[in-house]
């Protein structure tokens, strides 16, 4: 509806104007990506793409900057219009010239989107040797120093200096922005800008962002995965699916009554911020535990003493002490560099804990060899991150299953018939078996990583951030995988994550990590909904979306909120 | 900065130790008795004894070598067995031809295949590539022989444009004599470093083209020439450079057939010579002052690392 009163109402006024574009592949048969889709921006709207992987929404974008992969993709039709320049059709010169000075982009990945090898204030200052000829070297460094202040950096003049692997993700992001901005561009593009960074990081910039859109007038294209982030942040809100648009909504009228099931869908499959409680103690026997953990690293090299130079020793987790349950579900919380996936992998005997126990079953294989420990390896495994990368490729989905019990004894038919039994378990067909990895999607790949890890009968799993990289929906169905084996099998789990919603919907314990140290620890009811420390605070403070509840489309009738003793700690992340 | 140099610097010391022991051992293990060739078959034994004592052939081995190693420190390579000369003498006279076609073929080498390597990858998948990865087939399976004798074909006795054979020395007789009878066999030993860096150059431009912050680039609405050479190129530079360096110091020891080929008196003839006629200290000397080439060529490429790369500067 709204969609169509910009249309109508003043279409010289607006910034970006997307009619029917189409964007397929240039294989042949040619594939369609973009099957026809329509949006338009007003100026200083913020319009948020979101969708799922594979809906077309960083197409989209690339289509706009005229940055789609040469030989690959290819728009076939449609019009793209930038306030009057038909982008699709003016010239490549014209293109480079529109690029910065009247539409930017900002990308996902802040680590890898600046040239290594160059300082970070010469790259920005190459947005203007390019486009503001007439500058002088001094005049050039002047205005990216003020870039740089408005995009808050700390001490601009170093920063000016500074390589980009000397400065953290959130600070590159930053440096991005400022390039984006420099030439007060009509449009910024952020595809994903805060994806990889740190939920605490993320609210900044986010905040950010909006601040700089606010004094320079721009409107913005935010493309997004993340209903919390839409929530916070969108004028209005643009649906995609298999490269269409599935509805085009103002935010609250999207949040509150969707109008179609596909939106409905992925609203509902947002978990819930409100942590579940914790499920009753059927059992007591602990499968799990730390004590005093300790992981060390650097160790004082020949050059290092030779020159007389100070060790730089890093503890990576200290004094970690937890105890799991069987069918309990145990999760660890943080940012990155938080010491939650050194833990999993001292637990995991991956590396060496450089001090206190790690007992399995009672037993202490903080310090076994290698050959005592083999017994009690299969009593532990672990599902990882990227399902596209934990799959052997070459392998069959039967081989990657069977190899496991195979190297404990077990005969490969007994192991093929168990495969077929567990591949039913995570609700795969029978046929998986003789397929290989690159046949399954994501979520089907975590399914096969889970009957790997059952496979070896374990008391106890680690899923390192085993959600993360999954669509909302794909991830929902997982989680509820993971809740269904445990009833059924009574296995403890070890969660690792730096996602609250996530944590909050599958925990029963949480511990809360910073630094190496564990902050907060406790029943993930009381933790994640009255934390006491400073820093589980700042971290529930920055969860995007926290006021709405959109499994039930309205606002959280109770929120948590920075108490007065709360203001003075959320200072200190800031 | 300095820290990693001194590091590097230190490094190749032990590795110059071991070549030297290793060249040391290599020979005089070996089968053959010098003093016996060099006496001719007619010899007494006891003239073969006191060739032996003069030579210091009749001492226990460690001896020898510290005996030798000590003359080394000194920049005392021994006397040529054969010609009575000084070894050091003997190689001075060659080293020139050698290094100074060497360089000249390697800076042909890089001028001509890097900007090929640069432009197949920009034009990835087009004619363009294809005819350059075809070419650069070509390159490496042409023996380098057959492209010298048709190169003195068609330039020296067809078109006589240039001379057919020998050498001109820069020191000696100036740059444009030299030019005149170096750039033949420069260009047949340039063949194959040509095909092996315009390779190199495409791939690792290929995998910098398809990196994030070359998508930077094109957002800030850089042209295609600044992306290329200021973003891309720098970044793929690591292999280019080890390719040329590793080629380089091929090249030097690589040299004999095109030595023979143009009649140019190098290291590479010196080299055949000395095996030819067991002449230990010729030998010796040739092999270290190889090893001695190798090892500076991969130091200079540790350290144009470090130029190349701030990460590698500051660890």
């Amino acid at each position: 509806m709204s969609d169509d009163v910009i249309h109508s109402g003043s279409a010289s006024a607006l910034v970006l104007d997307i009619r029917g574009l189409q964007v397929a592949t240039q294989s042949s048969p040619a594939k369609p990506i973009l099957k026809g889709i329509d949006f338009a921006i007003a100026p200083g709207e913020t319009l948020c793409l979101v969708g799922e992987s594979g809906s077309g929404k960083s197409v989209t974008s690339l289509a706009v900057m005229g940055l789609l992969p040469k030989g690959s993709l290819k728009a076939t039709g449609g019009r793209i219009e930038l306030e009057g320049d038909s982008l699709l059709e003016v010239s490549s010169t014209r293109l480079r010239d529109l690029r910065a000075s009247r539409m930017a982009m900002i990308f996902q990945e802040p680590m890898t989107a600046l040239n290594p090898l160059m300082r970070v204030g010469e790259q920005i200052e190459e947005v203007l040797i390019m486009h503001q000829k007439g500058l002088s070297s001094a005049q050039r460094r002047e205005r990216v120093l003020e870039m740089l202040d408005q995009v808050q950096l700390p001490d601009i003049e170093r920063v000016f200096d500074s390589w980009p692997h000397q400065l953290s993700g959130g600070q590159r992001q930053r440096i991005m922005i400022a390039m984006a901005l420099i030439l007060e561009p009509k449009l910024l593009i952020a595809d994903e800008p805060t994806t990889a960074l740190d939920v605490t990081t993320q609210k900044q910039i986010l905040k950010l962002i909006k601040a700089l859109q606010e004094r320079h007038g721009t409107s913005v294209l935010f493309i997004t995965h993340d209903m919390g982030v839409v929530a916070d942040i969108a004028d209005r809100v643009c649906v995609m699916r298999h490269g269409e648009v599935v509805e085009t909504q103002p935010i609250e009228e999207l949040l509150r009554r969707p109008r179609t099931d596909y939106t409905r869908q992925l609203l509902t499959a947002v978990p819930s911020l409100r942590p579940r409680a914790a499920r009753a103690v059927t059992d007591r026997e602990i499968v799990l535990e730390a004590i005093e953990l300790e992981k060390r690293y650097g160790e004082r090299s020949a050059w290092a003493r030779w020159t007389g130079k100070a060790t730089s020793q890093t503890l990576a987790a200290s004094d970690i002490d937890f105890a799991l349950t069987r069918g309990r579900t145990l999760g660890i919380v943080g940012e990155s560099g938080s010491g939650k996936s050194t833990v999993a992998r001292c637990v995991m005997r991956m590396i060496e804990p450089t001090g206190g126990g790690v007992r399995v079953m009672g037993k202490d294989i903080a310090s076994l060899g290698r050959a005592a420990l083999k017994p009690h390896r299969k009593r532990i495994q672990m599902i990882f991150q990227d399902p596209f990368r934990s799959l052997n490729p070459r392998l069959k989905i039967a081989t990657s299953l069977v190899e496991g019990p195979v190297n404990y004894g077990t005969s490969r038919e007994e192991a093929l018939a168990k495969a077929a039994e567990l591949l039913a378990l995570v609700g795969l067909p029978k046929d998986a078996l003789d397929r290989y990895p690159h046949q399954f999607s994501g979520g089907q790949r975590q399914r096969i990583a889970i009957a790997r890890a059952l496979a070896m009968e374990p008391d106890v799993l680690v899923a390192d951030e085993a959600v993360s990289a999954l669509d909302v929906s794909v991830q929902a169905q997982v989680l509820e995988l993971l809740d269904d084996l445990q009833r059924r099998l009574g296995i403890a789990v070890l969660f690792i994550t730096h996602d609250l919603r996530v944590a909050a919907q599958i925990c029963d314990e949480v511990m809360v990590m910073q630094k190496g140290v564990v902050v907060e620890y406790g029943p993930a009811e009381r933790v994640l909904g009255s934390p006491e420390h400073s820093y589980t605070r700042s971290l529930m403070l920055a969860a995007p979306g926290r006021h709405w509840d959109f499994s039930e489309f309205r606002p959280l009738d109770r929120v948590f909120e920075e108490t007065s003793t709360a203001t003075s700690t959320a200072i200190i992340y800031q | 900065m300095f820290s990693y140099c001194l590091r590097r610097t230190l490094a190749a010391v032990p590795v110059m130790v071991v070549v030297a022991l290793f060249v040391f051992l290599l020979l005089r293990l070996s089968p053959g008795d010098p003093a016996a060739i060099i006496a001719g078959d007619m010899a007494t034994p006891e003239q073969l004894d006191r060739i032996r004592e003069t030579l210091g052939l009749n001492q226990p081995i460690y001896i020898q070598f510290f005996h030798w190693s000590g003359e080394l420190l000194r920049g005392d390579f021994g006397t040529s067995l054969m010609s009575n000369l000084p070894v050091t003498q003997l190689m001075a006279q060659r080293l020139e031809p050698t290094v100074s076609l060497a360089l000249l073929s390697i800076a042909l080498s890089v001028v001509v295949a890097v900007p090929m390597g640069v432009i197949a990858a920009w034009k990835h998948g087009s004619l363009i590539d294809n005819a350059i990865m075809s070419l650069s087939v070509l390159g490496f399976s042409v023996p380098v022989f057959v492209t010298g004798y048709i190169l003195i074909k068609i330039f020296a006795i067809d078109l006589g444009w240039l001379p057919v054979q020998g050498f001109k020395r820069i020191s000696q007789d100036g740059f444009g004599p030299f030019i005149q009878h170096a750039i033949l066999p420069a260009l047949m030993l340039s063949t194959i470093y040509i095909a092996l860096i315009a390779r190199m150059t495409r791939a690792s431009m290929l995998d910098v083209l398809g990196e994030d912050y070359i998508r930077t680039a094109h957002a800030k609405g850089a042209s295609e020439k600044r992306v290329l050479f200021k973003h891309a190129l720098r970044n793929a530079g690591v292999p280019i450079l080890e390719v040329i360096g590793t080629g380089f110091a091929l090249m030097i020891t690589g040299v004999v057939v095109t030595e023979s080929v143009f009649n140019i008196p190098g290291l590479g003839r010196l080299t055949v010579d000395a095996i030819l006629s067991r002449d230990y200290p010729v030998i010796q000397g040739l092999i270290l002052v190889t090893s001695g080439v190798y090892v500076l060529i991969n130091l200079a490429i540790d350290l144009s690392y470090a130029l190349l790369d701030p990460r590698i500067r500051y660890q």
